[in-house]
Formats: C-alpha cells, sequence, structure tokens
C-alpha cells in the first residue's frame, strides 16, 4: 500500500515533454503582442509604485509619471516617519520568517518520510486526516487557538506565530511526500547497511535528494510568513513586537496619508520575498511543476 | 507439553524478528509523523472541538463560559450584518473565482510554449503572486485613489472620468476584484505545469485526425487539463471565501459594509467585540458553507474531471 495518491502522482512526476511549437510566424507575432501587452498591464502598478516613492511630496498629486527631483531621502525617512521603528518590525519579521522556514522544513520532512517510507498501522487512516485537515478553514480553529495562546500568556509575544510552524503543514508534507516517492529505495537501503539511522537518512540523503521540493517549501513558506497578515494581527497588538505586513497596514490607517513614503515603505516590505524569488525562481518553479498537481 | 512445543521454536524466532522489525518500523513511523501529530491534536483537532462547543455559549475570553444553547445561531440568522457580509462574500466569489482561472488559464496557453523568453514573461504575471500581503493592498489602494491615482490618471487621458472606486459603495466591491486579479500567478504556474504535462503526440494524433485549432482545444486540451482546472477551482473557492487582508487593509468592510467580507465580520465579532461564542457560530456555518460547496464541485468533478489513469479501464460517469 502507497497510500492515497501516491501511485499515481508518482507515476506521473516524470520529466515534462514541452508542448508543440508554434511555427507560424504570424501565430508567433499574436503571441508576443498578447504577452507584451499583458506583462505590461502587470508591472505598470509597480513602476507606478517605484516612481511615486520617489517623489517630493509637494508632487505626488501631480499625474506626471517621473519625479522631478529624485527624492532618495523618502527611503530613510519611510522608516520612522510615523512613529514606528521600522527596523525593529524588520527584525521581527525576519526572526518570525526563518524560524518558520526552518520549523517546516524540519518537521514536514520528517513527516513526509514517515508518510512515503515507512509502514505502520493505521498509517493510510492517518494519511487521510492530513489531507482532510487541508480543507478545514482557519477561522474554525482561530477562536479556540488564541485563547489557548492567551491562556498560556502568549499574547504580545512571538511564540504563537513561531511554535506552530514546527509542527509541519498538511500542504508541505504531501508535497515533500510525493518527491519522495519517487526516490528509489536502493539510496536509503544502502545507507542503513552501513549502519545510518532515520535522521541520518533524512538529513544526509533524502533531503539533498529533494533540494527542490525543499527550496519551494522553504520559498512558500518563507513568502506566506513574511506576507502574512492576519495572524500577527490577532496575537501581537504591542507596536515594538508589530511585523513589516502589520506596519505597513498602521500607514495605510493614518489619518493624512503621505502617499510617497507609504509606497517607499510598502517596497522595501515587498523587496525580501522578491529577492528571494528571483533566487529560488529556477527551484521553485520546477519544484511546483514536478509535484505532479494535475 | 514442553517437548511437543520444541518443533515451534525452530520458527518461532524468525517470525519474532519480523515482528519486532514491523515494530520497530511502525515505532519509527510514529516518531517521523509525532509532530503533525501533535499539531494536529493540539491546534486542529483540539480547537475544532473547542470551537463546535464554544459556538453554543457566550463568553469573552475572561468571565466564566455561559451555555446558551442554539442562542447565537438563532441571532446569526437575525443578523443583518450576518447576510450582508454572505452576500459580499458570493458577489465576490462569483466574480473572481471564474475571472481569476479563465484569465490564468488564458495566458497559461500563451506561455506554455515553447517561445524565446517566456521565462521572462512568466516572472513577469507570476510576480505580483508572490507580494500578496499589506503592501500589496496598500499600492492598489493608492492606484485607486480617485484623483491622483494611476488608474483614473490613465483613464482621464483617454478622456474618461473615472468613479471614485474604493469610496464610492457601488464600485468598491469590484474594485477589490480587479485587486485580487492582479494577483491570480498561483493558478497560472499549475496551469502551465498541466499544460506541459500534455503529451505531444495527443496534438498531433488529433491534428492528422484533423482537428483544427480549436477542436484540440476541445477535445484535447480541456479534458487532459481537467484534473488541474478541478484542482485549481477548489483551491481557489476555499481560498476566496476566507478572504480577508484585502478587504481589511483596503476598506476595512466599508464604505457601508459594501465590502464586509466574511471574514472581515467574523474577525470583528471574535476579536474587538471578544464575542467568542458568537464568533466561532459564525465560523462553523462558513465552514459549513465551504464544505457545500468543496462537495458540489467535488461531487460534479466525476461528470467533467478525465483522468488519464482511468482510461481503457472504467471512465466514471
Amino acid at each position: 500500500m502507497r497510500g492515497l495518491f501516491g501511485k499515481r502522482f508518482a507515476a506521473e512526476a516524470i520529466p515534462l515533454s514541452g508542448t508543440r511549437s508554434w511555427r507560424r510566424i504570424g501565430g508567433l507575432f499574436v503571441i508576443y503582442t498578447v504577452l507584451a501587452v499583458g506583462s505590461l498591464l502587470y508591472i505598470l502598478p509597480l513602476v507606478w509604485m517605484f516612481l511615486t516613492s520617489l517623489k517630493p511630496s509637494y508632487q505626488v498629486s501631480s499625474p506626471d509619471w517621473l519625479p522631478d527631483p529624485f527624492e532618495w531621502s523618502n527611503y530613510p525617512r519611510s522608516f520612522t516617519y510615523t512613529g514606528l521603528d521600522f527596523g525593529k518590525l524588520y527584525l521581527n519579521s525576519f526572526v518570525i520568517t526563518i524560524l518558520n522556514v526552518v520549523g517546516t522544513m524540519v518537521s514536514s520532512t520528517f513527516v513526509a518520510y514517515g508518510f512515503a517510507r515507512l509502514r505502520a498501522p493505521g498509517k493510510n487512516l492517518l494519511f487521510i486526516v492530513l489531507l482532510a485537515t487541508m480543507m478545514i478553514p482557519f477561522p474554525v480553529t482561530m477562536v479556540p487557538t488564541f485563547a489557548l495562546f492567551n491562556f498560556l500568556g502568549w499574547i504580545d509575544t512571538l511564540l504563537p506565530v513561531i511554535v506552530p510552524a514546527f509542527f509541519g503543514n498538511a500542504f508541505n508534507i504531501f508535497l515533500l511526500r510525493q518527491f519522495l516517492m519517487t526516490i528509489p529505495i536502493e539510496f536509503e537501503e544502502a545507507a542503513r547497511i552501513d549502519g545510518a539511522n532515520t535522521p541520518q537518512i533524512i538529513f544526509r540523503i533524502m533531503m539533498p535528494l529533494i533540494l527542490p521540493a525543499e527550496a519551494a517549501v522553504a520559498v512558500l513558506t518563507f513568502q506566506n510568513t513574511w506576507n502574512d497578515y492576519l495572524t500577527p494581527q490577532i496575537y501581537i497588538r504591542d507596536q515594538s513586537l508589530y511585523t513589516v505586513a502589520q506596519g505597513i497596514r498602521f500607514l495605510r490607517g493614518s489619518i493624512n496619508p503621505q502617499w510617497e513614503l507609504m509606497m517607499a515603505a510598502a517596497l522595501l516590505a515587498m523587496l525580501p520575498v522578491v529577492i528571494l524569488y528571483l533566487l529560488a525562481q529556477r527551484f521553485f518553479i520546477e519544484g511546483i511543476t514536478l509535484t505532479g498537481i494535475k | 507439553m514442553i517437548k511437543s512445543a520444541k518443533p515451534l521454536a525452530a520458527t518461532e524466532p524468525v517470525w519474532n524478528k519480523r515482528a519486532a522489525f514491523n515494530r520497530r518500523e511502525a515505532i519509527a513511523f510514529y516518531l517521523c509523523i509525532s509532530p503533525w501529530l501533535i499539531g494536529f491534536v493540539v491546534f486542529v483537532a483540539g480547537p475544532m472541538l473547542a470551537s463546535f462547543l464554544l459556538s453554543f455559549t457566550r463568553w469573552d475570553y475572561f468571565t466564566p463560559i455561559k451555555w446558551v444553547g442554539t442562542r447565537n445561531y438563532e441571532r446569526i440568522m437575525e443578523d443583518e450584518a450576518f447576510w450582508t457580509s454572505l452576500r459580499v462574500t458570493f458577489t465576490f466569489a462569483a466574480l473572481y473565482v471564474p475571472l481569476s482561472q479563465i484569465i490564468s488559464l488564458g495566458v497559461a496557453l500563451l506561455l506554455a510554449q515553447k517561445i524565446k523568453g517566456v521565462s521572462f514573461f512568466r516572472t513577469i504575471f507570476y510576480l505580483p503572486a508572490i507580494l500578496s500581503g499589506t503592501a500589496y493592498v496598500v499600492l492598489w489602494v493608492w492606484l485607486f485613489e480617485p484623483d491622483k491615482g494611476l488608474i483614473n490618471n490613465l483613464l482621464d487621458g483617454l478622456g474618461i472620468k473615472g468613479p471614485r472606486w474604493l469610496s464610492d459603495p457601488n464600485t468598491a466591491l469590484y474594485a477589490l476584484v480587479i485587486m485580487s486579479l492582479w494577483g491570480l500567478g498561483s493558478s497560472l504556474i499549475t496551469y502551465i505545469a498541466g499544460l506541459k504535462g500534455i503529451p505531444e503526440q495527443f496534438y498531433e494524433a488529433a491534428e492528422l485526425d484533423g482537428a483544427g485549432k480549436f477542436g484540440r482545444f476541445r477535445y484535447i486540451t480541456i479534458p487532459m487539463l481537467s484534473p488541474t482546472i478541478f484542482f485549481n477551482l477548489v483551491l481557489v473557492l476555499i481560498q476566496t471565501f476566507q478572504s480577508y487582508t484585502t478587504a481589511a487593509v483596503a476598506t476595512g468592510g466599508g464604505p457601508l459594509d459594501s465590502t464586509l467580507f466574511y471574514l472581515v465580520y467574523l474577525y470583528r465579532r471574535a476579536f474587538v467585540n471578544q464575542e467568542a461564542g458568537y464568533a466561532a457560530a459564525l465560523a462553523w456555518i462558513l465552514f459549513i458553507i465551504i464544505l457545500l460547496f468543496t462537495l458540489l464541485v467535488v461531487r460534479s468533478s466525476s461528470a467533467w474531471v478525465y483522468y488519464e489513469n482511468e482510461a481503457g479501464k472504467e471512465r466514471r460517469k
């Protein structure tokens, strides 16, 4: 028994064959035109955002695109102008995000390995339960979870937004399991004969072999944690513990919005995910496409 | 007796060894999955049970819990804001889910072609999806600014007087739909992956049979892609019903409750008014709605989702 979807997914997670190329020049022309116009629409908001972030405040209401002069000092000013110390918020966000990434990767890989490789009574039922938890909306558990953390005295600490990551994440477990199923069993049998134990097999053999999937998990977790607003908003009210996402929301709430500074702050808030995405893009796309989601 | 047991002893160690091995493997399995298992009990199963029980109580997190029976559910049925939030959420989903799927499938069809520079375009179309969050929403609030925003600037250039977008109850929800469509990249990626997984021979065979472009799309692409469409549909549906940040940051549910997403209202009840019991009841209603819709899609899927592996065997009807 290989579990619920294992066999089919594993069979399909084979390198992709490309679709047929468009041969006619006319077709190509149409494709490029549509893509160019479409991507222009997609990139325009970011260009406008960047240009606004460099405008002097008296120029923000002008419909002109280019700032005159370029006000680079908007960026340092955006860090403190509402009384929030964004330097501190970045530190909070980084601590939370890094710990979420590490916690999710380690715990999810262990669980995924168990489901992919080890036999035990009740395994299939547990795997179905795992898949079912992906369907449970966060709001259903939101109130009692808050009550629990409140009872533990964890409100206004970073613990409620860090600790749960160390208990794995159903989607990532599923994704990693699909990958592990494709690794030939001989690799670990050889290692076992050499006397390796399960943690060694997971860290030394499995994790490197499923690097694209691990990278996808890392990027997705980084992105979700960095951008998350609702969870910290529930548990963190102390402004010195705010995340960057909360800080940006706070700027939005100011009565007299200074758009050029808000755009500068928002752009800086987006930067870590963009950089990470561009660095990990190759792995990331591969990770997603090879999971055989179809 | 002892003697008669002797012949068995020869096979016993072998059997025992295997049992011990199995037991050891089972223990390893449970150790490996223990993080998830503990997390499941503490953060999923426990809270679910608690929230179900809480939905029949009145509680403010501090004073003692009071059992009120089905009072919360009765009050919800008469709660105007609840119905408003339900209507807003359904309207949003009815617009966003089909539009996002049509657009991302359309773009994916272009981006699955083997053409030069395709990864560049993929990056651009996917970029907004990774930006989701408050910064993303704040950017769009700026774009929608009635007098200085980019959108009305561009409309001005075309000689059109743009609406007041987020501050007008008639347009605010549509503005949120447009805002959300910018970030549809995650469906896009799975569609591209799905398209790439369709074997080329299928298209070649269809072409030999005289199928035109549309025919190939209709009789090969769509059926072969239907599991991906199904997967995206379920995922996006579940996510859409739980939208929060967009409305919470852009409009706070206003103007005049025109963008009061279900979760925005739920958050208000749970953490602003501190009505834990009432909020739990609201959450369960949302859960049941999501479950019904998911089941509906899953049920309907047997009529239109085609699984390659079942071909030849029994094709589910």
